[in-house]
């Protein structure tokens, strides 16, 4: 971004990087993957890079406000210096706080989903799955965000996307409006849960296993955090052998020939 | 013609609704305990939303068996209303079926009546029969469900089924006592026309019975009606209010507190004038605690909130937390904050708090303390919440649980420090290196490194 700005430049979109994004191994492949589409459908792009800090999201959901609320300034600072309209992000958590809560500190701007960015690009036709892996016949289900889903009514966007790919998408029975948490929200990513007799997210990959049936399936997820309990879920159920756990836009890219990431 | 049965019915029924009022001035005080918020914006979209969701039933139809059950019993409550309206008038006035004169559309409305009636006795027996012997899993369970709100359930349902025989009685023995007369039925009675011999022919007698169906289903209405202010059956009124103040907002948007932001400004630039403080009656500044410890530092709609409650148990049913054994249930939330309510404001004829609160709290580890938050809610219920937001969608009159368990929090963060260890490490790395996490912010850009970015792009 801010070499964009030397030159005298505005990029269409800002890409929100995010934490996990930039930090987290397995998400860092969703990062370059995401890349890979912008860059191959040739949309002006910029990251802020090292300008980037957390939105302040899991200190807000664990109630440390004036920490969220520090980050949020910020964040704003940068965001408005640089004068960007336009953000994408792949992160939920990013997405709702930049989206809902940042307007109300100075901060407004249009910000996007990936899922609803990439569903753009392929009503758009820039995006035509072709040339890429094929994943005709393989059973795919989709988990719901909840800061996607009923926390911003995202529910069809991630789906189109998946319908893409000619694969055979199949609904856990607790889907959209009624999906069930992978259990890292609200800060419970950075935390021992509570005593219980079960964690939330075995309850759920117990459920997307049993919804997939068979070997060589996927639980796509659109979240980091939702990836690494899914994957940490199918590890401890022992099942990584047939079942993977894939971003939205790690299987796009897939499809589309950008070369496994 | 005016005797003094009338009297004493007009004496009856204004003692019965003034009773009435007086015990909704005291949850209208205690609402009023909370903070102040602003929820008159969009009237029309809350009109909207009230019309679907309260007055249409929206959200209860995501379960379609009790939805219809349910559906059976507000219709009837709200048809046989007037029916109710009509025994006020032939009470005071010593009319009789004083509405028949609309002729062809009375009956009709009688008909209604009875087959709702008919329809009222068999889902509330049915719901009975879910709670008391097949004990569906979230009436029946959770530290919440101790002996006060299991009696009260079923003292709803066997009152609602008994005043429904009332009224049988007093159409059956009416009808039966007009038509010995020689007389013309005013209005159709289907249910009460296949029992129409069941209390014999002598017409002295069927006059007492129809005289004790007809005192004992207005009394009984109006015994009810002061029984709802103790009861969780109050939500027949309070859904409609909550949800037309309920969230507009996208359910991820949470409460910014403003006074953080002055202060935050006021730090990063000595210049800036934050606002004058709120002020008191007497002009002494407020300072308001930063997130809730106790119910006045809830606002009134989540007060509201509590006393909408139909202790349904969806929301607890569908917690990620609670599914997987941990002791968060938001419905005990909500029923906490009224119990914690009533116990610190008033409380209504009935209701007690204070009688059953130390029952059924075995994993609960509550405190001696007088406030909602250790003495009712402890942190560790708290701290169990993903913030996912399934108990808010499921809720069928719009109860906004989550903002309570945020606002609880809050004031364990940002008053106690009292946050669990690891979520302070957590705070730390994001103050100091802009992530949860401890990585370095040079380290932000990495991930571009490794990638390979087709040429021909």
């Amino acid at each position: 971004m801010a070499q964009l700005a030397a030159n005298g430049e505005e990029p269409e979109i800002l890409f929100w990087v995010g934490c996990a994004g930039a930090f987290d191994d397995r998400y860092k492949r969703v990062t370059r993957a995401f890349v890979q589409i912008l860059e191959h459908v040739g949309i002006k792009y910029a990251v802020l890079g090292t300008e980037e800090s957390c939105t302040g999201d899991p200190a807000k959901r664990a109630g440390n406000e004036f920490l969220f609320q520090m980050q949020a300034i910020s964040n704003i600072e940068v965001l408005n210096a640089y004068n960007v309209k336009k953000i994408v992000t792949a992160c939920p958590h990013c997405f709702n706080t930049l989206k809902n809560e940042y307007p109300d500190l100075g901060g407004v701007y249009e910000v996007i989903h990936h899922s609803t960015f990439l569903q753009q690009l392929i009503n758009e036709g820039k995006v035509r799955v072709a040339g890429g892996e094929e994943f005709k016949g393989r059973r795919i289900t989709f988990h719901d965000s909840c800061y996607l889903g009923r926390a911003n009514d995202i529910y069809e966007a991630p789906r189109d996307v998946l319908a893409v790919l000619d694969a055979d998408l199949v609904e856990m029975k607790r889907s959209r409006a009624n999906g069930l948490c992978c259990g890292a929200g609200g800060a419970q990513m950075f935390k021992e849960p509570e005593p219980g007799k079960k964690d939330v997210n075995i309850e759920r990959t117990e459920e997307a296993l049993a919804t997939l049936g068979n070997d060589n399936s996927i639980i796509a997820t659109a979240c980091p955090f939702c990836m690494v309990m899914m994957t940490d879920g199918v590890k401890i159920k022992e099942q990584e052998e047939k079942v993977q756990v894939f971003d939205i836009a790690e299987l796009i890219a897939q499809a589309e020939g950008l070369g496994k990431v | 013609m005016i005797g003094i049965e009338n009297i004493v019915f007009l004496l009856v029924a204004v003692l019965g609704i003034g009773l009435f009022i007086w015990q909704v001035r005291k949850i209208r005080k205690n609402v009023l305990l909370g903070r102040d918020t602003e929820l008159l914006d969009n009237p029309s979209e809350r009109m909207n939303k009230m019309l679907l969701v309260a007055f249409g039933q929206q959200k209860m139809f995501k379960r379609p068996l009790a939805a219809v059950l349910h559906l059976f019993v507000y219709v009837g409550f709200i048809v046989i209303n007037i029916e109710v309206l009509e025994i006020l008038i032939d009470g005071i006035f010593g009319t009789h079926r004083v509405l028949g004169f609309v002729g062809p559309l009375y009956s009709g409305l009688m008909a209604i009546n009875e087959i709702l009636a008919a329809l009222v006795i068999i889902a509330c027996a049915i719901f009975l029969w879910r709670r008391n012997v097949t004990k569906l899993p979230r009436l029946w369970n959770g530290v919440e469900m101790r002996a006060w709100p299991k009696l009260d359930a079923n003292v709803i349902l066997i009152t609602e089924i008994v005043l429904m025989l009332a009224l049988f009685v007093f159409n059956i023995a009416d009808m039966k006592r007009v038509l010995l007369a020689g007389g013309e039925v005013v209005g159709a009675y289907p249910v009460s026309h296949l029992f129409v011999d069941a209390f014999g022919n002598d017409p002295g007698q069927l006059y007492v019975i129809a005289k004790i169906g007809w005192w004992f289903h207005i009394l009984g209405i109006l015994a009810f009606l002061n029984y709802l202010p103790s009861s969780k059956h109050f939500h027949i009124i309070m859904a409609f209010p909550n949800v037309y103040y309920s969230k507009l907002l996208p359910k991820g948007k949470f409460t910014t507190n403003p006074a953080i932001t002055h202060e935050i400004k006021a730090m990063l630039d000595p210049s800036y004038q934050p606002p004058a403080p709120k002020t008191d009656a007497e002009g002494n500044p407020v300072i308001e605690r930063f997130g809730a410890k106790d119910v006045e530092d809830l606002t009134w709609k989540q007060l509201m909130d509590a006393y909408t409650c139909t202790e349904c148990g969806r929301c607890t049913s569908v917690c990620p937390a609670n599914i997987t054994g941990k002791l968060l249930s938001p419905r005990k939330i909500i029923m906490d904050t009224r119990d914690r309510m009533e116990e610190k404001g008033e409380h209504p004829a009935i209701f007690a708090p204070n009688h059953y609160k130390e029952l059924g709290v075995e994993r609960v580890a509550v405190t001696e303390e007088k406030t909602l938050l250790r003495g009712y809610i402890t942190p560790e219920e708290l701290w169990a919440c993903t913030t996912c937001n399934a108990c808010t969608e499921s809720c069928p009159v719009n109860i906004d649980q989550l903002s309570t368990i945020m606002d609880l929090r809050r004031y364990l963060v940002l008053e106690e420090s009292a946050a669990p260890a690891s979520l302070n490490a957590m705070f730390t790395n994001i103050e100091n290196n802009g992530a949860p996490w401890a990585f370095s912010p040079s380290d932000r850009f990495n991930w571009a490194d490794e990638l390979y970015v087709p040429v021909n792009s």
